[in-house]
């Protein structure tokens, strides 16, 4: 009984999480603590940051990852059940019902204007976005080589995207266990080189 | 078959993205553009109507593309397929939640996958950015040259205003009303031009 009810509050919660962050993901970060963290006790200010970490290295949409993450620490799998319909219900029945409205508003003549400006808008928050992530990653030579190859392979040839995403996961992957071996490398060999002083 | 359609190309969408809001973009857009869902601009309209939403913007897109292909089965299907990927995977990392943490092979994989998100952005920024801003329909023409002007005229306060973090929904309500009031600006000097 307590169970239920624990996973109903989870819903609950998380479905006002969902319900009140526009723009989603870092938004809703915020709206977590103030729930999750000062309200309801559920978890300490380390394990969000751990959450947004883990949400930040596994695929999809962090509100997804980080909703899923917490009610399973909770309340076990239904706890994450319970979180992620919670997270997303709010934004899947609004959005089923504007996109009725959207399509006729698409056609008045101010709306079309408005929209000609609102893209230049969007494309200032993807400049910010890119910037953003632009710091966030690493920097070396590999890095700039995966940024420049995913720009070009990405604008100007018909690849996959996924094919982009996952080469790059590969690459980063091979070069972490050739930096990785090299350090053992130099580990042993200025091991050899102490027993050698030694003699 | 629409619904499994949707269903498999959310789920590609869930399963490969890694980042969240706007690193999920061009994935998005490559796969809504090439199935002939959406539009690039139309899709760039629905991001302006994503902020101005609550919510994640994942969930909004898929949403909105199922429920205009299949209607409320459709707008199930996608919405599963962009949940499902993360909703599994944060199950089995949460069971091994250590090893994650200190696995090799998952941050050498971030080390590739955190500048391969920057291309992707940076890429899908030319090709928004010639639409947004008229380049497609280049040429030495007064309309163009002010169009032009006018779009730098949005940018630059937009771009200034979300570098000093102020929330989307300012920056699309000020360009939306800038927006308003240059189309109709130039409606105005074309007809007293003609």
């Amino acid at each position: 009984m307590n169970k239920l009810k624990l996973v109903f509050t989870l819903f609950l919660t998380f479905a006002k999480i969902g319900a009140f962050t526009f723009g989603g993901g870092y938004a809703m970060i915020p709206l977590i603590e103030k729930e999750v963290i000062e309200r309801k006790k559920w978890i300490s200010e380390d394990i969000l940051l751990e959450v947004i970490a883990i949400a930040e290295s596994t695929p999809g949409p962090i509100a997804i990852n980080s909703a899923t993450f917490i009610g399973n620490r909770v309340a076990g799998f239904w706890g994450s059940f319970a979180a992620t319909f919670g997270v997303v219900l709010p934004s899947f029945l609004i959005i089923f019902c504007l996109s009725f409205i959207l399509r006729q508003f698409m056609e008045f003549e101010p709306v079309v204007f408005a929209f000609e400006g609102i893209r230049v808008g969007v494309l200032a928050l993807m400049i910010k976005a890119l910037v953003g992530m632009y710091k966030k990653a690493p920097k070396g030579l590999l890095g700039y080589i995966i940024m420049g190859l995913g720009l070009i392979l990405s604008a100007f040839t018909e690849i996959d995207a996924v094919f982009i995403i996952i080469g790059a996961g590969i690459a980063g992957i091979i070069s972490s266990l050739i930096a990785d071996r090299k350090l053992k490398k130099q580990a042993t060999g200025a091991e050899d080189g102490k027993k050698e002083d030694k003699k | 078959m629409i619904f499994l359609e949707l269903f498999l190309s959310f789920l590609k969408i869930g399963a490969f993205t890694f980042g969240g809001g706007y690193a999920m973009l061009p994935l998005i857009m490559e796969t809504v553009v090439s199935k002939g869902w959406m539009s690039e601009e139309a899709l760039i309209d629905f991001v302006a109507v994503a902020e101005s939403t609550p919510g994640p913007f994942a969930i909004n897109i898929a949403t909105y593309v199922g429920s205009e292909m299949g209607g409320f089965f459709g707008a199930v299907c996608a919405t599963l397929g962009v949940v499902l990927p993360s909703f599994v995977i944060i199950l089995i990392v949460a069971k091994c939640y250590e090893k994650f943490r200190k696995s090799k092979l998952v941050s050498g994989a971030m080390t590739g996958l955190k500048p391969v998100v920057v291309g992707l952005i940076g890429a899908a920024i030319l090709s928004i950015g010639v639409k947004a801003l008229g380049l497609s329909s280049f040429a030495f023409s007064l309309s163009f040259g002010l169009s032009l002007l006018f779009s730098l005229i949005i940018l630059v306060p937009c771009l200034v205003m979300a570098f000093k973090k102020l929330h989307p929904i300012f920056i699309v309500l000020i360009s939306a009303g800038l927006g308003i009031g240059f189309g109709y600006f130039e409606k105005l000097l074309a007809t007293v031009i003609s």
